[in-house]
């Protein structure tokens, strides 16, 4: 027997950091998963080329609100550059192409590695990230 | 002899251990069901209804024989009122396409039980939209119940069709469609009734129950994928036109015509499911030889076992009524702060496969203000090991999940 919900998973799932409100922010956009009724909606803060803060709110499963969580933890901080790698890395991960160097790099997002097997669950997982995508900046 | 159990099932050979409660969905298939359509498309397969040959001859009586089978099993009058077709949302579609076009004008009413199945439900939304009639809804009561007083508050004398499921995939109540079938017809109100989850689980004898149309699907009663039924009553399918047009359905074709073929064929366009429906037919045999008493008697006693363990389980919410004898096999649920599908995805670690989402029943969920369940759900070869082990798993979900109880 797996332990898919490992202790990174819950606890991002039962006290998420960044799912509030956010006071001040350049760009909001809602993500969906239509079948399994996953909604949630990303605030970012982007400053000079970097996301100085970000946010999400919304409801959905375990998996996507703790990867949601987990995204902003990565994310908050960096360029719009380093971010769309790490968006890269994600899904390089999820399709299970990502070595362990990779993974390291993607931190407690790691945490997730293993969804690559479910495929039912995999937009649970990349929902934050894919909605992280449409949002940032085209360059 | 078979033995009405899960060595009756080979998936249970290629997955020991597995928990299979998702029989709502789609049921396990039998041996003889598996031989039936094995032999057929060894010893018996021709194109059905065309050939001149020996063996088209017995692939036509195969088929045929199908039919009759069906007739018998829900109590038809006559194979002419025997449509088979792919499965229950084809066999509702074509009520809606063909008696729906015919008969639905500008501000008729059709109306619906919220807790339709979508396919029993998108098919009327469409008809409505595209002849400017009504389409209301019939609520349910607290229990998931529907009453005879609920239906005759609700139909006016514009109400052309109420579109109804015997028993809700979600709910999992039997509702009472004889007494319906009274009220609407002293109403001028054609009945369909939605037998996808009642036909499999409970004797469904059409003329008793007095509906106009029932809809079901082979591969949630043992047989295969790919078949299903459509029942009218025979006066009504009459004066339907086809639904789908093309080879078979005919009786003369010239170039600015043609002439349809009689009933049941006439619905049946195109090179049909024979070997469907000889698995159809393996599958009324198997559910016969056990009897329908044993059959529900044996769901019951899961049911029950299953319900009175989740009122047990604190935070577990069941979907409906308590009383296990309001359930038919069938218990929808939410557990307090864990999302359906990571409910699915534990149950799923210990080997146990339950279903979570909206059941293609969006309406009911919004009215019920819950955004999606898990439903757990018992056939012939569940026994109570696996009732156990469900509860078992059911009672560390909230554990796993990181809460302290
Ligand atoms: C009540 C009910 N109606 C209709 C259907 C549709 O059945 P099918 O997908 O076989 O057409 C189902 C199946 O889930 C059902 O449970």
């Amino acid at each position: 027997m797996s332990n898919f919900y490992n202790e990174i998973l819950t606890d991002h799932n039962m006290h998420p950091v960044h799912k509030h409100e956010l006071a001040v922010c350049t760009c909001s956009r809602e993500g969906v998963n239509p079948s399994c009724g996953d909604d949630i909606t990303l605030n970012l803060r982007i400053e000079g080329g970097i996301i100085a803060d970000g946010s999400f709110t919304g409801s959905g499963c375990a998996v996507s609100q703790a990867s949601a969580d987990i995204m902003l933890d990565l994310v908050i901080g960096k360029s719009i550059d380093e971010a769309e790698r790490l968006h890269a890395l994600f899904m390089k991960m999820i399709r299970g192409e990502a070595d362990d160097s990779e993974l390291e790099e993607l931190d407690e997002a790691a945490a997730l590695a293993d969804i690559s097997h479910m495929p039912a669950r995999v937009k649970c997982a990349v929902l934050g990230w894919r909605t992280l995508g449409e949002s940032l900046p085209e360059r | 002899m078979p033995y009405f159990d899960k060595r009756d099932f080979p998936v249970f050979d290629a997955m020991p251990g597995l928990v299979y409660l998702d029989s709502t969905a789609t049921s396990q298939k039998p041996k003889p069901v598996i031989d039936a359509v094995s032999r057929y498309y060894r010893e018996e397969n021709a194109n059905p209804l065309r050939g001149l040959y020996g063996l088209a001859v017995k692939a036509t009586d195969a088929y045929e024989n199908a039919r009759t089978a069906v007739r018998d099993f829900i109590g038809a009058a006559s194979e002419r009122e025997i449509v088979f077709t792919r499965n229950a949302t084809e066999s509702l579609n074509l009520i809606a396409s063909s008696y729906g076009r015919g008969n639905i004008r500008q501000n008729d009413e059709i109306l619906v039980t919220i807790s339709e199945h979508h396919s029993n439900f998108l098919p009327w939304q469409i008809l409505a939209k595209e002849k400017g009639a009504r389409l209301k809804f019939l609520k349910c009561g607290e229990n998931g119940e529907y009453t005879p007083e609920m239906l005759e508050k609700a139909l006016t004398p514009r109400t052309k069709i109420f579109a109804a499921a015997q028993i809700s995939n979600v709910i999992g109540r039997l509702n009472p469609i004889k007494e319906f079938a009274e009220i609407c017809h002293k109403n001028g109100t054609v009945i369909v009734c939605d037998g996808a989850q009642s036909v499999p689980h409970i004797p469904v004898n059409v003329r008793e129950l007095g509906v106009d149309f029932l809809a079901f699907s082979g591969h949630k009663m043992f047989a295969p994928m790919g078949i299903g039924v459509l029942y009218g009553r025979e006066e009504l399918l009459e004066q339907m036109p086809p639904f789908l047009y093309g080879g078979e359905m005919i009786e003369y074709v010239t170039l600015c015509g043609a002439t349809f073929a009689e009933l049941p064929h006439k619905f049946e366009a195109g090179t049909v499911n024979a070997g469907g429906a000889v698995g159809l037919h393996a599958a009324i045999d198997y559910i016969s030889e056990f009897g329908f008493a044993k059959l529900e008697k044996r769901e019951k006693e899961l049911t029950r076992l299953l319900i009175e363990g989740m009122k047990e389980t604190p935070h577990v919410r069941i979907i409906g009524s308590d009383e296990p004898d309001d359930h038919c096999g069938i218990v929808s649920f939410t557990i307090d702060d864990v999302h359906p599908h990571d409910i699915a995805a534990i149950f799923d670690e210990s080997g146990i496969a339950v279903r979570a989402g909206h059941h293609c029943a969006q309406p009911l969920h919004k009215y019920l203000g819950v955004q999606s369940s898990v439903r757990a759900s018992a056939a012939l070869y569940n026994d109570r090991r696996d009732a156990e082990l469900f509860l078992e798993c059911l009672k560390t979900i909230r554990r796993r999940m990181g809460y302290s109880e």
